[in-house]
């Protein structure tokens, strides 16, 4: 089956920056995909080369099996979910969302019959009149969506679309979109810096850092089996062990991530066949849990601390902690 | 116990401190002393002198003593429609007319290049070359422009270098338009206004497009619009406040002005120059009076148009 969206080694030079380094990704048709990473990791510039925004330098575009470099963003079968949303100020909500078609040369009952249909969707009906000045963030947000769907595209962009909303009105769209998607059966692709909601978000995910795409793989493998030190502490924030300074027997040499929630307070606790002492850095009150820093002799550890079980830790103090050889995952990508 | 307070937190009690506090704590005195000038100014001088001026083109000149008769008349209003003072007023209002047209379809590509395209250094090239013209007199302006344009001038001299003088001939044997020279022809006078006001037009354009999001441009043409449509459907309708901000210069500073028309062009008057004669050598402030309301006049009603043709919605 042909890709929905296939970037060819492609690379995007800005003056003696390079923002994406022959970056090579297949995103499958009907896929929620993210691209995770730091801002100015490339993921944005990504987006936009598949838009038709910016050209690669290097490599190219692919969409559907199309190479794009004489295709327009006009005449590309994708739609934008901007990040600022874009809605036109000197138009209706309706005239907003009816634009494709209106410029397709869709007559005026149809096109907006279709927009009025689109508003539905994202549970704006009712809303026809208004400027895009009168709504909220999160209302614009779905006037943009709406635009955007009208069209039909084959292929949904989004960039950083619940980066300006509340936590609360975040976890509302990350369902609806998530539905949405599933719905339409249409290919999302989302920018995004917030691993979280790459995580529970996409199928799969792409995690760039400095215009590279360090891994691509599901949600579980990403946050499990992270390829490589920069993932390993991007999402989620593991702790990152050199497998040398362990001198465990039998042990193969490089280096290991480690999950905080696995660690446990003392040594010798339930199965633990690492142990380890150091002196607490600091602790971080985290609602549920607490987060605590080790100083160990070669390296610093994050563990996550139970509230129940973590009265009593203080600063200065030395704690011995434990974890199981199986919860360390080897980086095979690490060099 | 306060003022111990303040006191006890820092150790100011000069006549600036406490006239600080005082302004603190009545900030509507603080409105009072910042608007209340410049609305003496505005309201006194300058409504004042203008309501002066609407209630002596209601007075009419007595033709026998030259004096003017101070009761309320629509007579000098009535001299307005003479055939001769018709043919002025026209005159000033289509030369205003053409000269904010092609000024503003000069205007936006320039204030396009500099708002969307030019940065840092361009950028700082792009206000000066725009401002550089403000900097010398008016006057200094017009009378180079004379002699570019004049017979001897360096406009004929490269036209005729170039071969193009039969065209030049064909264009000034024109009627109307046309003249013994280009400095002696309506298209003379048309090309100085042209380039005396043109920045008057391209700075608020280029202010007006630089609010505009690049990525509102980008949604456009991603949601399918081809380049012609988005500039007809978004960039245009969100650059129009200031494509109508631009016009009102250049549409008021064409339909008043009185020494560009007397130094470039044919001897015909224009409204500028109607006011002037008839205020001064004939003493006829009545008249003049009248003649400088029609541009006041023009002016509303093309602000009317603009905005019931929605050129300010997107404000």
């Amino acid at each position: 089956m042909v890709a929905a969206v296939h970037l060819a080694r492609a690379s995007r030079r800005f003056g003696a920056t390079l923002a994406l380094d022959a970056v090579e990704l297949e995103i499958a048709e009907g896929e929620f995909f993210g691209l995770l990473g730091p801002s100015g990791s490339g993921k944005t510039t990504c987006l936009r080369l598949i838009a038709g925004f910016d050209h690669p330098s290097q490599g190219h575009v692919e969409i559907f099996g199309q190479r794009c470099e004489d295709l327009p963003p006009y005449r590309r079968p994708v739609s934008t979910v901007f990040q600022d949303y874009a809605l036109f100020p000197h138009m209706s909500v309706l005239d907003n969302v009816a634009y494709g078609l209106m410029v397709r040369g869709t007559g005026k009952a149809e096109r907006h019959a279709a927009a009025r249909d689109a508003l539905a969707l994202v549970k704006l009906a009712g809303y026809d009149a208004r400027r895009p000045s009168e709504l909220s963030g999160g209302q614009r947000q779905r006037v943009a969506l709406a635009r955007s769907l009208v069209t039909r595209p084959k292929v949904l962009l989004l960039d950083e679309p619940l980066g300006a909303l509340d936590l609360k009105l975040r976890e509302e769209m990350q369902v609806e979109l998530k539905s949405l998607q599933k719905s339409l059966g249409i290919t999302f692709v989302f920018v995004t810096h917030d691993q979280g909601e790459a995580l529970s978000m996409s199928d799969r995910i792409a995690v760039f850092d400095h215009g590279r795409v360090m891994q691509v793989g599901s949600p579980e493998a990403i946050y499990e089996r992270p390829a490589v030190p920069f993932v390993a502490d991007f999402v989620g924030g593991s702790n990152v062990i050199d497998g040398a300074a362990l001198a465990l027997p039998g042990l193969p040499p490089g280096l290991y991530s480690l999950r905080p929630e696995k660690i446990r307070l003392g040594a010798g606790d339930d199965g633990a066949q690492v142990t380890a002492e150091g002196e607490i850095v600091a602790v971080l009150y985290q609602g549920g849990v607490h987060r605590v820093t080790l100083r160990l002799a070669s390296t610093s550890l994050t563990v996550l601390v139970p509230a129940a079980e973590a009265r009593g830790l203080s600063v200065g103090a030395r704690q011995a902690v434990g974890w199981r050889v199986a919860d360390m995952h080897r980086m095979e990508g690490a060099g | 116990m306060g003022a111990a307070v303040a006191t006890a937190a820092d150790g100011r009690t000069g006549f600036w401190t406490r006239l600080s506090d005082l302004l603190y704590r009545r900030s509507g005195l603080v409105l009072a002393l910042l608007l209340g000038p410049p609305l003496l100014w505005i309201g006194v001088i300058y409504v004042g002198s203008l309501f002066a001026l609407l209630l002596q083109s209601f007075f009419s000149i007595d033709e026998f003593t030259g004096m003017v008769r101070p009761e309320l008349t629509l007579k000098t209003y009535g001299e307005l429609l003479h055939p001769a003072n018709l043919d002025i007023i026209l005159r000033t209002v289509v030369m205003a007319a053409l000269v904010t047209l092609v000024g503003a379809l000069i205007a936006f590509p320039i204030a396009y290049y500099a708002a969307r395209y030019a940065r840092g250094r361009l950028k700082a090239a792009f206000y000066i070359a725009i401002m550089l013209p403000l900097w010398s007199s008016y006057l200094v302006r017009v009378y180079a422009w004379k002699l570019i344009l004049a017979k001897e001038g360096a406009l004929t001299w490269g036209i005729e270098r170039v071969g193009l003088t039969p065209l030049l001939e064909g264009l000034l044997s024109l009627p109307v338009i046309g003249g013994p020279s280009l400095s002696f022809s309506y298209i003379g006078t048309f090309l100085v206004f042209l380039y005396l006001w043109l920045p008057f037009m391209i700075l608020p354009i280029q202010a007006a497009l630089e609010r505009v999001p690049a990525s509102m441009i980008e949604a456009a043409g991603d949601l399918g619009a081809r380049p012609g449509q988005a500039f007809r459907t978004v960039i245009l309708p969100l650059a129009l406040p200031g494509v109508v901000a631009g016009s009102i210069f250049t549409f008021s500073l064409t339909l008043g002005d009185y020494i560009t028309p007397q130094i470039v062009g044919t001897s015909r008057l224009f409204i500028g120059q109607a006011v002037y004669i008839h205020q001064g050598t004939a003493g006829n402030i009545p008249l003049a009076a009248a003649f400088s309301v029609v541009p006041i006049l023009v002016m509303a009603v093309y602000l009317t148009i603009a905005k019931r043709m929605g050129a300010f919605n997107a404000l």
